[in-house]
């Protein structure tokens, strides 16, 4: 059934608007990547690039934003035109999801086994109670959860916030998904217990095979767990590639600029150098280059031109970056960040 | 928890010894004299004011306040809250034969505006800004505008007198009976009583139905593959509903308000009907037990009310 | 930080207009265009229920003034020759069981009904506003023992104590004022709690507690003024709840006894069948009377809360 010339999911110039009183918010204006079956894609970026509204906008979650350009293909069907019904035969089947806060993603009135048989149930209809209350149990222990037969009882507030992202992570893999979109997984836990949920993630991840888009703004979770990096800035991607290859060789000086900020531990802490400057506003986004107002690099052509995504680089991974100077990053030597 | 329960109660006790305390100096206060009141005008002739004088004696109410007080809280404890000035009957057991029917007329009109506030407030919440959405705020408004006594009029006007179709007053036919017949005589004021409910339920049930829709767990649920409906009723509404019984126990003595006053409109034989008549003759043993009671009432729900939102809710109980 | 934010919390313009306009009030430089009082204004006028209610009302106000010019007949004169007559000429609606004319009742009534339902509320609030004043100035236990009183009073049925007051201290239409305050206090106390809590905190109040201002003049100079627009909405609110008690309690015959007459008691006749059947010239007027009066009262009640403070806005 699959198409197999095209990736698993493609997404293509993707348009994603909020009306509000002060105007039209472009959260996310021509975003382009795509994810191989089985691949680990991490999508970076600071609060308000899009990332997010991205995620969301595959499954159709963005309850009050408005696509305005743009097709989400999944196995070759636009998600966007299809029916309600089919939607719903994806979401949590095909397509799972992990949200960032396993404190308010979970029901707090229904036990953790309920709420993972229901995603079993809703799509095997066959399926009889006592056989998903089974299933739920195994993959409860799958995700490492001691115990599983009493926790399958529990409400949520008797869980820990690693052991709610552990639910969390059970009830999406439930169905076996091809494709995993985790948001934020790990940002609303314990620094201790993030290491844990990631460790997780991956044993899901092979578990499943499932293709996985992580969003996430920690670069160090990306270098860990990804095999490729889309770098979103102001509802744009602005560089792309093989994680080795845009975290040794930056070729745009976003992320040149997320990378100097990143506390390391071959340099001391007042060499950290965040980005000078704020986002820019998505009601009145800059002309031409939206990152311009905080680039080193920018010149006039960057204030009225709007660099195109191009390959860059000639490495054997495709490379890409939306910056008018990239060459001129090339000669900065940059250091490695793993 | 059990402390909490226990403390609760305790306040709310002392609470109705105050009330207590409060109705009685008012009665004391009030003019008129009881003994007076229990005498027909057209029997008080020569020299029975030695007479009267001498059942004030008898009754004690030339007893210092503090005793007069300790006796009646003493027979009020026992269940005795003096006799009817007009019938001479018992005052507890005029209440308590009115209860039955006040309780039969409150109960059904609450279950009336479950039936309308759940459905309407939550077919509100999900098309914010429709018909439904304004038909619903107009009810609202509607109901704390429009005298419900006015209502029960209309609807008599209406229903009993052109259509025929409903009886206007009374629990029951004079001779007829069964369970049908006083179900007749129940529609209407139980009707207008639940609708008059149903107003601020309404607001509540859309208002916190709305704050449900957008937390994490509903996209959760959604992201689950899990329908509109389904999304709904299994999870928004579950959690939206959870402290219903604490606003259904703060409502009631709102309603009981309202049903004191349909009462009196559709000849309903309750507790507000006892008391309005009560009022109108002065007869102040009545009007006594009659607020002991509906105090009792209020403290009870409002117990209940505290309690069960400690309880209910699994998100409270460990904390 | 999810990428809904910019599109969730950016602020409300007009809002935002607002406290930049009561920060330069309250630093002393008046602001001629801008005033909270005068945006609130500018807010109302285009909310169209909200005006259309209160041209009612002003309508119903001249009516019940004028009454004595209006009125061909007096709303007391007893005729027995005349009793329960359907309308005509003479009697535009009629007259009641005595042969007293009903339009004139129903324009007399409106006077006792308004005057009831602004005094009432009037009281109603400045009681409140002393109460809360108190509960947050002094705090502590005095605070406590406030506001668990409010709580208690709010959770009694008005109507019902109402009864039970008129019942004991005998109907009057004093009596019916204090009662109806008596049971509504608490909803303005909170408020004026609240308000002044946060005053309280505000950095000016220190300063002005500090030059050794007394209570009394912080109440006036700082709180009420700060206090007002959720006052006068509030206020507003209770109008309405206190024409409607005075209307259940005189339809009752607990409230304004007659021969003076008020929309409730113009019902009380109300209570039988064949005048309910057949001379509905007696019960209708009044009762729509209430109605409409009471719906106009809260279509401005909630066109002032949308007006003073436009964040909560779009009904709840």
């Amino acid at each position: 059934m699959d198409d197999n010339t095209e990736p698993l999911l493609v997404i293509d110039d993707l348009a994603v608007e909020f009306r509000t009183d002060e105007g039209v918010v472009k959260a996310v204006d021509g975003a382009a990547f795509t994810i191989d079956r089985g691949e680990i894609v991490g999508v970076v970026g600071e609060s308000g690039s899009g990332k997010s509204v991205t995620a969301m906008s595959i499954l159709g979650l963005v309850k009050s934003g408005r696509r305005v350009r743009g097709a989400i293909r999944f196995r070759g069907r636009d998600l966007g035109t299809l029916p309600a019904k089919e939607l719903r035969s994806i979401r949590g089947a095909e397509i799972a999801m992990i949200f960032q806060d396993p404190m308010t993603a979970l029901n707090p009135v229904v036990t953790i086994g309920r709420q993972i048989v229901e995603a079993l149930r809703l799509h095997d209809k066959r399926l009889s109670k006592a056989a998903a209350r089974d299933r739920a149990i195994e993959l409860l222990a799958l995700v490492g959860m001691p115990d599983a037969a009493a926790r399958f009882k529990q409400f949520p507030h008797e869980f820990s916030g690693g052991m709610r992202q552990r639910a969390m992570i059970a009830m999406a893999i439930a169905n076996g998904p091809s494709l995993l979109i985790a948001d934020e997984p790990t940002t609303a836990l314990d620094v201790t217990i993030q290491a844990q949920v990631l460790d997780l993630l991956k044993v899901a991840q092979q578990e499943t095979q499932a293709a996985t888009l992580l969003i996430t703004h920690d670069l160090g979770v990306v270098a860990e767990l990804a095999d490729r990096v889309v770098v979103m800035y102001a509802g744009r991607v602005v560089e792309q590639g093989d994680v080795t290859t845009v975290f040794t060789a930056p070729r745009h000086p976003y992320t040149v600029g997320l990378l100097e900020s990143l506390p390391r531990l071959d340099r001391d802490v007042d060499e950290l150098h965040p980005i000078p400057g704020s986002p820019p506003s998505l009601l009145a986004p800059p002309p031409g280059c939206p990152f311009h107002p905080r680039c080193p690099l920018a010149r006039d052509r960057c204030r009225t031109e709007r660099p195109e995504l191009r390959v860059v680089g000639n490495g054997t991974a495709v490379h890409r970056t939306a910056c008018h100077f990239a060459e001129e990053l090339a000669a900065v030597p940059t250091e490695v960040t793993r | 928890m059990t402390a909490f329960v226990v403390r609760r109660i305790l306040v709310n006790i002392i609470v109705f010894i105050l009330i207590g305390i409060g109705v009685f100096l008012l009665v004391r206060a009030a003019p008129g004299d009881p003994v007076r009141m229990m005498i027909r005008p057209e029997d008080l002739q020569e020299g029975s004011e030695a007479f009267i004088q001498g059942r004030r004696e008898e009754l004690g109410l030339n007893d210092p306040i503090l005793v007069q007080y300790a006796r009646w809280f003493l027979d009020a404890l026992t269940g005795d809250l003096g006799s009817s000035f007009i019938s001479r009957q018992p005052v507890s057991g005029l209440l308590a034969e009115r209860l039955g029917p006040t309780i039969l007329l409150m109960s059904t009109a609450l279950g009336i505006s479950l039936l309308i506030a759940i459905p309407l407030g939550t077919v509100a919440a999900i098309r914010r800004n429709t018909s439904v959405d304004y038909a619903a705020a107009a009810l609202s408004l509607g109901v704390i505008s429009i005298p419900s006594f006015f209502l029960g009029i209309v609807a008599i006007y209406v229903f009993s007198l052109q259509l025929g179709w409903l009886p206007s007053s009374g629990m029951s036919t004079p001779g007829g009976g069964g369970g049908t017949d006083v179900l007749q005589h129940l529609i209407m004021p139980a009707a207008i009583l639940g609708l008059a409910g149903a107003g601020p339920l309404t607001r509540y049930v859309r208002g916190s139905l709305i704050d449900e829709l957008s937390a994490d767990y509903v996209r959760t649920a959604e992201a689950k593959g899990g329908s509109p409906a389904r999304v709904v009723t299994r999870h928004a509404l579950r959690n939206s509903l959870i402290p219903l019984i604490t606003i259904i126990m703060i409502n009631i003595p709102q309603m009981l308000a309202g049903a004191v006053v349909l009462e009196q409109v559709f000849a309903w034989p309750g507790m507000g009907q006892l008391a309005v008549r009560a009022v109108t003759q002065q007869d102040y043993p009545v009007i006594v037990g009659f607020a002991l009671y509906v105090a009792a009432l209020v403290l009870i729900c409002n117990l209940i009310a505290d309690i069960a939102y400690a309880i209910v809710d699994p998100r409270v109980k460990v904390s | 930080m999810s990428d809904l934010r910019p599109s969730l919390d950016t602020p409300d313009v007009a809002a935002a207009e607002e406290v930049v306009a009561a920060e330069a009030t309250a630093t002393g430089v008046r602001t001629q265009r801008r005033s909270p009082a005068a945006m609130a204004v500018r807010r109302f006028k285009r909310n169209k229920v909200a005006v259309a209610g209160g041209v009612f009302l002003l309508i119903i106000l001249v009516l019940a003034l004028f009454a004595p010019l209006i009125a061909q007949q007096s709303p007391t004169a007893v005729d027995l020759g005349q009793i329960r007559r359907p309308p005509s000429g003479e009697h535009w609606l009629g007259t009641d069981a005595s042969g007293r004319d009903v339009f004139a009742r129903l324009l007399y009534a409106a006077r006792v009904s308004l005057l009831v339902g602004v005094f009432a509320a009037l009281v109603s609030v400045l009681l409140g506003t002393v109460i809360g004043a108190v509960a947050g100035l002094f705090g502590g236990w005095v605070d406590t023992l406030l506001m668990r009183t409010a709580d208690m009073v709010l959770s009694f049925p008005p109507i019902v104590v109402i009864i039970v007051l008129a019942g004991l201290l005998g109907p009057s239409i004093p009596i019916l004022i204090i009662a109806i305050a008596a049971t509504t206090w608490p909803t303005p106390a909170r408020l004026v709690r609240g308000v002044t809590l946060t005053v309280r905190e505000r950095e000016y109040l220190h300063a002005a507690r500090v030059a050794g201002a007394s209570r009394g003049w912080l109440l006036r100079k700082h709180i009420v003024p700060a206090a007002m627009g959720q006052i006068v909405v509030v206020g507003t609110l209770l109008v309405a709840q206190a024409i409607l008690a005075e209307a259940v309690l005189s339809f009752l015959g607990l409230g304004v006894q007659p021969p003076q007459a008020s929309w409730g008691n113009m019902l009380n006749d109300a209570q039988s069948l064949t005048v309910i059947q057949s001379m509905p010239w007696l019960w209708l007027p009044p009762g729509l009377a209430i109605a409409a009066t009471v719906l106009a009262v809260n279509f401005v009640g909630d066109g002032l809360r949308d007006a003073v403070d436009p964040r909560q806005s779009g009904r709840s």
